[in-house]
């Protein structure tokens, strides 16, 4: 027989002013099981609390029932009380009689006997609960940094400062990542390279950070505090250790008519290349798809003029595995493409503007490349397409953003900030040159942020059209941008020499496959999705994994930073201990009835069940099972309530515990039935047992 | 109020003290713990009013609801069950809801089949800050379980079968 003690709270009169909780505890204490029941009229309170652990000694109490407020409020206190009291803290429910019902209904019989029913219903639940500890995990102190931009960089550089290892992968030849393209930034208009450059050398540099670049994450495998990793290394087809960095191969090199990714297409590279001269690593890589020796199968030009003999034709892709704890994503963003042959087939472009058909229409990176120092122009502004000084640009904000018709609903929230900035740097260099902006809001909350956008206004000069643009086409040497602006209500024809479209931020083209890979979580635009908006921000439902910057939506520089740092202060909390502890409400399998249907293998969202052998003495296989995973599992419950032969049930919410309380709910003292029924249905604890 | 608690304790095993006079309706709610049971707490912390016939029995996520529950509940006396959990893409665990949905709607059809009264079973999403959705909920389930009255066809379909 159980011996359970319940406790009613009377909450000051938050309680008492509509539930009788005299009479509540009176009515507990004939449910059978219940050796004791009291209320008192603050249950959480320091003498509330020594009243219920001297209960626990004096009945020996093997379960305790706290009627009181709702368990997200007082659970935990409650829970701590009954362990010092020397009970499993899991044998501590409560019956939430505050806010599910005195908060929630008038003072009348109903409300009582309400309460009095959900007390039941926690004493037949608790009747059944099992003693359970938390669950201990080993913790591996190391982390996997996935992405080497300024959010990636950042993150990297705390974890290791925090003292631990960090593996820093990055998929293009250098770090530094999109701001390494930027000229300024806003709203200090402080030059990106000289900020980034010196974090990008202390990563290179880092004793406690391992640095792959020119590579991908191939494969996850494991769970919190226990990763195993597979990158894989593209072949550089350059030793990096032999290589000193001296470039003699890049002015050798004969193909030398690639447009080059990091200046957006507006500068040629060779297919031997350092991506840009402040790279880390400052090693070359050769691009197999343009090098004339591995399409044609002759040249080798670099590889005679390498004084250190560090080009390796015969480099292959390879594979190295490492075991991380914590996995910070920060994969970045791309720009959405207006033309044709985007990176995204499924959003439609910007046809009528014609983006990648006129050399002078571009986009806001080619501007920021336009506009930088290391740029293809040395930093004057000249247009593309013949090098003159554009007399007039047009900047069109909010191209894919905020466009549900081109598929995309949300706001890129970087754009106006930058278009400011754009329009400022303009005018700092073309004095004479007139920049309009169209726009359809400004955005621009953030520290010192109105104030920048207000000084490209008033003292840049910038012309801010309100409305859209209809069309851009070629007439003779300009464009002529047709608009509306809608302030004043007039249609507008403005003659540009160049145009600048603020193109939506949006994810990697393709990053959904490693987002699969780690088992995470993205919304439609394949952004990753955090475990919580608000009090979750940087941690994936998927324990172990954060989030860092534009990976998870559009963000500027100072918030991919700052989110970054919080990226690595969590994994920093993930590594303070050398195990954790999680909540054992877990899945268990019954081995015996399992019928090996797979269907919780298949259901389970976090990969938590797989397949398990039952082999004799002699390794002969007798049958297969589900096994669950402790430490992956989350205890939904999916699989529990998904499997055929009943033979899964999770901790803390089994079967039996809720049949227990469908039971103790029904059909009690209410004429519902007749006779029979009735006296069946009187007797929940037999029909249970 | 008996003055034979012990005896009232055998006739009912579950010292009720008090029966109610006259019917009335028993809804049970299958809700997550997450999202539907954190808004029905924000309901009381609004000071929010709706019928007290409603009685919660709280599951980590939906997709813990085994229809069998459901059934369960009918069986025991229920006129009305309500399953509800988070907004489809909210769910804690990413996907319980969804599977809730899928399980829910098939199993829908099957007692549809079976003459099943529908309208006594709801499902639901009621997110942590719709306190207001689960007052409307409640109460709108209510007044259609008050104006149905007992489920005495549930019994009835049981003894045919």
């Amino acid at each position: 027989m159980s011996k359970i003690g319940v406790f009613v709270c009377h909450c000051g009169e938050n309680i008492s002013r509509t539930v009788d909780c005299a009479r509540v505890a009176k009515a507990s204490g004939q449910i059978r099981g219940v050796a004791v029941a009291k209320d008192y009229k603050y249950m959480c309170s320091d003498p509330g609390q020594a009243l219920i652990k001297n209960a626990i000694k004096e009945h020996k109490l093997d379960g305790v029932v706290v009627s009181a407020c709702s368990p997200h409020m007082h659970e935990k206190t409650f829970r701590k009380a009954v362990t010092e009291a020397g009970l499993n803290q899991f044998l501590c429910e409560m019956a939430n009689i505050r806010e599910h019902c005195s908060w929630v209904h008038e003072k009348e019989e109903p409300t009582t006997r309400k309460a009095i029913e959900l007390v039941r219903l926690m004493v037949e639940k608790v009747k059944r609960n099992m003693a359970l500890e938390p669950i201990r995990v080993d913790v591996t102190k190391r982390a996997l940094v996935i992405g080497g931009g300024v959010a990636g960089i950042q993150a990297a550089l705390d974890i290791a400062d925090g003292g631990h290892e960090v593996i820093l992968v990055e998929k293009d030849p250098s770090v530094g990542g999109h701001m390494a393209q930027l000229s300024e930034t806003f709203p200090t208009l402080d030059c990106s390279q000289c900020i980034l450059t010196p974090k990008m050398v202390d990563v290179g540099s880092h004793p406690n950070i391992k640095l792959y670049t020119y590579s991908e994450v191939e494969k996850i495998e494991g769970f919190v505090g226990n990763f195993k990793v597979t990158i894989k290394k593209k072949a550089r087809s350059v030793d990096i250790d032999k290589c000193t960095g001296c470039g003699e191969c890049q002015l050798k090199c004969p193909s030398k008519k690639i447009p080059s990714e990091f200046d957006r297409g507006l500068k040629n590279r060779t297919a031997i290349y350092i991506p840009f001269p402040q790279a880390v690593p400052a090693r070359p890589v050769i691009d197999r798809e343009h090098c004339i020796y591995f399409t044609k199968g002759k040249c080798k030009a670099c590889q005679k003029v390498c004084p250190t003999e560090a080009v390796d034709f015969e480099q292959t892709d390879e594979y190295v595995e490492e075991e991380v704890g914590g996995i910070v994503v920060a994969t970045g963003f791309d720009l959405y493409t207006t033309d044709k042959q985007g990176p995204y087939p499924d959003y439609k472009g910007y046809g009528e503007y014609g983006y990648g058909e006129d050399p002078d229409i571009i986009d806001g990176l080619q501007f920021e490349r336009l506009a930088s120092a290391s740029g293809p122009t040395g930093g004057a502004i000249q247009r593309p397409s013949d090098g003159k000084e554009p007399k007039s640009v047009v900047f069109l904000q909010c191209i894919g953003s905020r466009h549900p018709s081109k598929g995309i609903e949300f706001c890129s929230k970087i754009c106006c900030m930058y278009t400011a900035k754009h329009t400022m740097l303009y005018k700092h260099k073309v004095h004479h040159g007139t920049a309009y902006v169209f726009y359809m809001d400004i955005r621009a909350p953030g520290k010192g942020y109105d104030e920048f956008v207000r000084r490209a206004i008033e003292e840049d000069g910038a012309v801010y059209l309100r409305g859209r643009v209809s069309r851009i086409y070629r007439s003779g040497d300009h464009l002529i941008v047709k608009g509306a602006d809608t302030l004043s209500g007039a249609a507008v024809e403005i003659e540009a020499d160049m145009v600048v479209l603020a193109t939506a931020v949006m994810p990697q083209p393709g990053i959904e496959g490693l987002f699969q890979k780690l088992g995470i979580s993205y919304d439609q635009y394949k952004f990753a999705s955090e475990a919580h908006p608000k009090l979750r921000p940087v941690e994936c439902a998927t324990a172990g994994i954060f989030l860092a910057g534009a990976c998870q939506g559009p963000k500027d520089i100072p918030e991919s930073v700052a989110q970054a740092s919080a990226a690595a202060s969590k994994a920093l909390i993930l590594f303070s201990r050398d195990q954790m502890l999680r909540e054992p409400v877990v899945a268990k399998v019954n081995e015996n009835t399992c019928i090996a249907c797979w269907y919780c293998v298949e259901i389970c969202p976090f990969t938590a069940i797989s397949k398990k052998d039952i082999r004799d003495r002699q390794g002969n296989l007798i049958k297969r099972v589900a096994e669950v995973n402790p430490s992956l599992c989350t205890g939904c419950g999916t699989c529990a309530a998904t499997c055929f032969s009943n033979s899964i049930d999770l901790d803390g919410f089994t079967d039996e515990q809720i049949y227990s309380e469908i039971n103790s709910l029904m059909a009690v003292g209410q004429d519902l039935f007749p006779e029979p029924e009735k006296a069946e249905g009187d007797s929940p604890d037999e029909k249970a047992a | 109020m008996s003055e034979s608690p012990q005896s009232e304790t055998q006739k009912d095993g579950a010292g009720l003290p008090e029966a109610a006079t006259s019917w009335e309706p028993r809804i049970v709610a299958f809700i997550c713990n997450w999202c539907t049971y954190t808004g029905a707490d924000l309901a009381g912390t609004s000071r929010m009013k709706y019928p007290p016939y409603v009685r919660v029995i709280k599951i980590p996520c939906t997709g813990r609801f085994d229809p069998l529950f459901m059934i369960k509940a009918f069986e025991r006396g229920a006129d009305g069950v309500l399953v509800s959990g988070c907004h489809p893409g909210d769910c804690h665990y990413t996907a319980g809801n969804y599977n809730a949905r899928r399980k829910y709607t098939v199993f829908k059809a099957l007692l549809e089949t079976l003459g099943m009264d529908m309208d006594r079973v709801w499902f639901s999403w009621i997110s942590a800050s719709e306190g207001g959705k689960w007052v409307d909920t409640i109460r709108k389930f209510t007044e259609v379980i008050q104006e149905k009255g007992p489920f005495r066809e549930y019994r009835e379909m049981i003894d045919v079968g």
